[in-house]
């Protein structure tokens, strides 16, 4: 018999833990990946220089939490991370390069006036945060669709480009049109004038790119990976919830409309917090499925860590957690409003 | 070349350039403690600048530090699939603490420090930096711990068979002080303090030389050789507290770190030398029975030698583990003379007139830096063939659905990538020295004769 809390047990705990950190990370870190996507788009220097300082003093902390979702799943399900991560090899080593060079980008742009040396930085720090979140999504494609696992969870496919298939791809681009949604409603909370007006059409165009590419991706799903709504047709009390999302997802432009980027902002965050829990529907108790046989499929009992290990982890949590909120909040607090650059900008 | 081959290497380079600089950050971190602290309780406008000019330089170590850190992580599950999911469970809490406790806390308050200087109080200021220095502090901990539960695991067992084995936690405070986590932790932190003050007395040095920012100067340089001097005389005893630790608990490491191969007899220490593994004998300079001594107090008590153990349970790289570990030793010996020698110029009032001496500083930056890698390359590869001591061995820890071909193609990415960033690393850091610890911000503070100085030499 397992423990459990609120009749939950500690695997299930783990991973709604777990996804809500990839959550967070993905409203976190989605802004400012969205803010950069833009980046080339502003033409004068100091557009630029307050753009990226909008997202200055944040993006570092954002990154963080990346390291605690990755920390949590090694942490909970060991099994998950060493397959995933061996089998998204091409990926992940793709995504570490580019977020190896957005840091850099960020850090080094500003340090030096000479045109062609921003310049570079600037393509450098756009294309690195168009493509992070692109590759995120095409993990998650993956992820959905599935991967060809043997019955010691190993993954047997192609090693190099066994990744790239059509589903992934449009999950990848999705993906990151919702965080250029997502990144621009920021910018529009931290900017004034007329990078602000050039922002509201830029917004206008993000959401109309989010809504193409969320509804070919839905179809393809719908029709091509029937057994992603499986859980839906069992439970048909959960359809609230991609109801609550095609909800979410309209408030944004009628909020975008009004000019009440604050409440966009709460909505897009809203809509990426439920698309996530959309996923998280489908796929419990399955992690990761095998594509060879379901009985290979990785899930939240056969990956999970000691019941030991995870009561010790989700006392940590339980501790931790809060204090992480409340850093934040102070962080956030002391940054609120419009940017304005001084000696300590990039 | 075989995946393990390639897998070991990418993850000695990926580690050892990281290693630059989170060592860096800690250090710097005391120091900037230190340095705002004195701001606030005198008031003295000169600890403000100096508190900011560092804390620019340590935002570039910390950037860079965060960015090569995410690689290590991501590495575990790409490369070291099966140790993953063999440490899983027990790395897990400490992961989670570390995450939770330490990360976030650094993360979280950066943005303060780096950015808060004109929009919160200055008490508030120095929460926040306090507060990164901490985080860096507990990230180190967990770090450590983690690598110590390698070292010397125990609060585990073992689950499965084969290549399902597993371990598993059974009791979290036994994970967390292993044998040897606490001495580690400790040698680790020193390490970083000698790291960090070592590149501000360099920087500093140098600015005395030319003549520049004099008085500002002297108040950071005295600082930073302070701390450089308690720290290195304390190292010795954590390295030495160390060492009693591996000779207990990894007895073929320390076999290999002194090249003694006797199964069991007494154990010379040598100054410097060369392992001939073939014919088991190192030339060198040598203190008959000097290990003996050091362990027992007793230049007769024999020690446990590389013959002791099966060949497959022995350091590959006896040579390399003696060499990486007598290197740290000289710096570490080196490093009691000079800060020794300096603190008593000081006291004499003669240091900073002492030419010599600071340009002796100026180079000893990289000290402190090649003494942390080369202890953590003997520390690693003393306890090979071994990736969890006794449990898990390195060759089996692999990803086995990873191709040479992929470890080979990512290595050389990580190559390429990481000697761009060193160079706009040194670029950058060049650059700040250059231009110096005054600013558009506190140019009414600036004193009048050094910039007569500095009009001098431009």
């Amino acid at each position: 018999m397992m423990e459990t809390i609120f009749g939950l047990d500690y695997p299930t705990l783990w991973f709604l833990v777990v996804g809500g950190l990839f959550s967070g990370y993905a409203i976190l870190d989605g802004f400012d990946f969205g803010a950069g996507a833009w980046h080339l788009f502003f033409n004068k220097e100091e557009s630029r220089r307050i753009a990226l300082n909008a997202i200055g003093p944040v993006w570092d902390g954002n990154e963080v939490w990346l390291v605690i979702g990755g920390g949590a799943l090694f942490a909970g399900f060991p099994v998950m991370y060493a397959t995933l991560f061996s089998a998204m090899y091409v990926p992940f080593m793709l995504f570490l390069v580019f977020i190896i060079f957005r840091a850099v980008s960020i850090e080094f742009r500003s340090k030096e006036e000479m045109k062609w040396w921003r310049k570079s930085w600037d393509i450098a720090y756009s294309i690195s945060s168009i493509m992070l979140p692109f590759l995120l999504g095409v993990v998650l494609g993956n992820v959905l669709q599935g991967l060809p696992l043997d019955n010691d969870f190993h993954y047997v496919g192609g090693p190099f480009f066994e990744f790239l298939n059509p589903y992934s791809l449009m999950v990848g681009v999705t993906t990151l049109a919702l965080m250029m949604t997502h990144g621009a409603i920021y910018l529009l909370l931290k900017t004034e004038g007329r990078l602000y007006a050039k922002l509201t059409i830029l917004l206008r165009n993000g959401i109309i790119f989010f809504i193409v590419t969320f509804t070919i991706t839905t179809l393809y799903t719908l029709i091509y990976i029937p057994h992603l709504s499986d859980e839906f047709k069992n439970n048909p009390e959960l359809f609230i919830v991609p109801v609550l999302m095609f909800l979410s997802i309209a408030n944004i432009p009628r909020l975008a409309h009004k000019r009440k980027y604050g409440q966009a902002f709460l909505f897009s965050s809203i809509t990426i917090s439920l698309l996530l829990i959309l996923v998280a529907i489908e796929l419990y108790p399955t992690l990761l499925m095998s594509t060879l046989d379901p009985a290979n499929s990785i899930t939240v009992y056969n990956a999970a860590s000691s019941e030991k290990s995870l009561g010790i982890m989700l006392t940590i949590t339980a501790i931790g957690g809060p204090l992480v909120l409340i850093y934040m909040f102070f962080v956030y607090r002391t940054f609120r409003g419009k940017v304005k650059l001084d000696d300590t900008s990039y | 070349m075989e995946v393990e081959i390639l897998a070991r290497i990418q993850f000695a380079f990926t580690i050892a350039f990281h290693y630059i600089y989170p060592p860096l950050s800690i250090g710097l971190g005391l120091i900037m403690v230190i340095m705002e602290g004195l701001y606030i309780r005198t008031g003295n406008k000169e600890y403000e600048t100096l508190a900011r000019f560092w804390t620019k330089i340590f935002a570039l170590t910390f950037g860079i530090g965060v960015a090569t850190g995410i690689v290590m992580e991501f590495e575990f599950g790409t490369n070291w699939a099966t140790y993953s999911r063999y440490v899983g469970d027990v790395f897990g809490s400490a992961l989670a603490a570390e995450g939770i406790f330490a990360f976030a806390l650094e993360s979280g308050f950066l943005g303060v420090l780096l950015f808060g200087w004109n929009r919160v109080k200055p008490w508030v200021h120095m929460v926040s930096t306090v507060g990164v220095f901490l985080g860096s502090m507990f990230s180190a901990i967990w770090i450590v711990v983690a690598n110590s539960w390698q070292q010397t695991p125990t609060g585990y067992h073992v689950v499965g068979e084969g290549m399902d084995a597993r371990a598993e936690i059974t009791d979290f405070w036994a994970m967390v002080f292993n044998p040897s986590s606490v001495d580690r932790v400790i040698h680790v932190w020193q390490g970083a303090f000698l790291a960090g003050a070592f590149l501000i007395l360099s920087v500093h040095a140098y600015y005395l030389i030319r003549g520049r920012y004099v008085d500002i100067s002297k108040k950071a340089f005295t600082i930073a050789l302070a701390v450089a001097t308690i720290f290195s005389l304390t190292q010795l005893v954590s390295g030495h507290s160390s060492a009693n630790v591996v000779a207990e608990h990894q007895p073929a490491k320390l076999a290999a770190m002194e090249g003694h191969f006797e199964a069991s007899a007494p154990a010379d220490m040598y100054v410097f030398g060369w392992v001939d593994k073939e014919n088991q004998k190192v030339i060198g300079l040598r203190v008959p029975g000097g290990l003996s001594f050091l362990l027992h107090n007793n230049f007769e008590t024999p020690v446990t030698g590389l013959n002791a153990f099966p060949l497959d349970e022995q350091p590959g790289q006896v040579n390399a583990v003696f060499q990486f570990y007598h290197i740290m030793v000289a710096i570490g010996m080196f490093l009691i003379g000079l800060t020794l020698f300096a603190s008593f110029m000081w006291w004499r009032k003669k240091l900073f007139e002492t030419k010599w001496l600071l340009w002796v500083f100026v180079f000893s930056v990289i000290l402190p830096q090649i003494a942390n890698q080369a202890g953590w390359f003997a520390a690693e590869m003393g306890r090979q063939p071994w990736v969890v001591y006794g449990l898990l061995r390195t060759s089996d820890a692999l990803s086995k659905t990873v191709t040479a071909n992929q470890v080979l193609f990512s290595l050389i990415l990580f190559m390429l990538i990481y000697a761009l960033l060193l160079v706009l690393f040194l670029y950058l850091l060049n650059k700040k020295i250059k231009h110096g610890p005054y600013d558009e911000h506190n140019t009414e503070t600036r004193p009048f004769q050094e910039e007569v100085s500095d009009a001098l030499i431009n």
